[in-house]
């Protein structure tokens, strides 16, 4: 399980980051990176403001 | 750098810079890290602050201001105006800054006032010792090292993981941030005040700003709750906008972000931890407003650093005092602001209209909103009367 990043779209802000509830993803400078324990809970693809994020199941 | 500090701050926004100054003056030895190379860089903020708010910390600078605005214009969602705050004496009256510039000045201060600061520098977890917190793991340029403290302080904004590290659980739900984008536009007319657009087809849960900055150019963004967020975006809501109302503007830059609005969290401080601005989700829940509740914050945390470093003690117990300082100013203002928000959040534009309505013929230019409030509430029992707690 885990959220793919289009990189092309993100505006590295973060805010993906403060939603995720078990603290999967992070913000390294200019990208965000999925560790494994993401959930697929779909938050963060909710609220990103760019829509730059997609739930794999 | 040495291998062991009084404190180490994490994250240089406007939290962690004044933290980091505020320690330094009293004589501790304070690092500031921040994971950016370039500090305050890319920006994601409107910029707005009250001249009341920002002067308590730094001495107005124009290199770090955009523009100067007369106070505030509410728009209806029906276009009825009204006007606040021109005295500048409160909200978002005041100035419109350029934070690239001031992040780095407030920075600049810490490292005079004697905080050493590292750049690219990004903090992966916390040293324990015997559970206890005993300092942070940094990657600078690739390389993890061990960089010991007393006390660490997050300062690491809407993406705060310092506080997640230290047991305390600071994610938010969809309906605790506002989901945001801003174009920074020119060619157009920015006004000499800032605008806030209120209603449905704007901003869901939200609002969309206008703030001047500067000869022919201004913020205009706007934040979605988001709770209301995924099938509409901020992003096409606010292109929407534009190519609507400004059709002639041009983009120049382009800034996503989220906004914590929870209003105040149960627990910001564990034993050898404080959180700090929008670690702490200390942003105001009503205006998204966080730069001045940030420096307030931090100058309490730097405060309570110098405290701890005399009693020698660095547990919750020397910490509370931040904690109890913080609850007591910034969280009470913040409470009150949830209170509004969620009452907002029921009404729909019809009855924004008629609120806006209601205060024809009273001048509330010099008002702040704080006294706009009772106002409303007088002549509008039935709308809010869910809040007529804060009134009594
Ligand atoms: C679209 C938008 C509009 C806004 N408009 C306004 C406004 O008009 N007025 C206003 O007052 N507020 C506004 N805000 C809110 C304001 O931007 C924040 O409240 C403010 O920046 C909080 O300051 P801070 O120091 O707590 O956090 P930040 O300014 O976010 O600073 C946190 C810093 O920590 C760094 N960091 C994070 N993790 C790590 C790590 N692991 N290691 C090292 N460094 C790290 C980050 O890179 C960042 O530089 C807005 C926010 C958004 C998103
Ligand atoms: S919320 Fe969206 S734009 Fe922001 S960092 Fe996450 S993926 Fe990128
Ligand atoms: S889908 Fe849920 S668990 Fe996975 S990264 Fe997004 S918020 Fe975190």
């Amino acid at each position: 399980m885990t959220v793919n990043v289009n990189r092309y779209k993100c505006g590295y802000c973060g805010a993906c980051v403060g939603v995720c509830p078990v603290g999967a993803l992070e913000l390294v400078e200019t990208w965000i990176e999925v560790d494994n324990t993401c959930t697929s809970c779909g938050v963060c693809a909710k609220i990103c403001p760019v829509g730059a994020l997609v739930v794999v199941k | 750098m040495k291998n062991k500090y009084d404190v180490i701050v994490v994250g240089a926004g406007p939290a962690g810079s004044i933290t980091a100054k505020t320690a330094a003056l009293g004589g501790l030895d304070v690092l500031l890290i921040e994971k950016r190379q370039e500090i305050g860089d890319p920006v994601r903020c409107a910029e707005g602050v009250s001249k009341e708010g920002l002067k308590k910390h730094i001495q107005p600078d124009p290199r770090w201001i955009a523009a100067e605005v007369k106070g505030s214009k509410i728009l209806a969602p029906d276009g009825t105006e009204i006007k606040m705050s021109e005295e500048a004496s409160s909200g978002k009256a005041g100035y419109t800054l350029e934070r690239k510039v001031f992040d780095r000045a407030l920075a600049q201060q810490a490292a005079m006032a004697g905080a050493e600061v590292m750049v690219k520098t990004r903090a992966t977890g916390l040293l324990r010792n015997n559970g206890k917190i005993t300092g942070i793991n940094a990657m600078y340029m690739g390389e993890t090292q061990e960089i010991k403290a007393d006390i660490v302080i997050g300062a690491d904004g809407v993406e705060s993981k310092v506080g997640r590290w230290g047991g305390i659980d600071t994610s938010l739900k969809p309906q605790d941030i506002e989901t945001g984008a801003q174009f920074l536009v020119s060619n157009i007319d920015p006004g000499e005040y800032s605008r806030f657009y209120m209603g449905e087809k704007y901003a869901p849960g939200g609002y969309l700003w206008v703030f001047p900055k500067g000869k022919n150019t201004a913020n205009v963004g706007l934040g979605l709750l988001g709770s209301k967020s995924g099938n509409v975006r901020a992003i096409t809501l606010l292109e929407n906008f534009i190519k609507n109302y400004m059709p002639e503007a041009k983009i120049l830059e382009m800034v996503v972000g989220g906004v914590p609005v929870s209003g105040p969290i149960k627990q910001t401080i564990a034993d050898g931890l404080m959180l700090v601005g929008d670690a702490a989700r200390q942003s105001d829940p009503l205006t998204g407003g966080g730069i001045i509740n940030a420096m307030d914050a931090g100058k309490m945390a730097g405060e309570v650093c110098i405290r701890a470093k005399e009693k020698g003690d660095y547990s919750v117990k020397t910490l509370k005092e931040y904690e109890d300082k913080w609850r007591a100013t910034i969280g009470k203002e913040l409470s009150k602001s949830l209170a509004v928000k969620n009452m907002l959040l029921k009404l729909t534009d019809e009855q924004l209209n008629q609120l806006a309505h209601s205060l024809k013929g009273i001048d509330t230019s010099k008002m702040p909103l704080p006294l706009v409030l009772p106002i409303l509430f007088k002549k509008n029992p039935k709308i809010l009367w869910e809040l007529r707690t804060l009134f009594v």
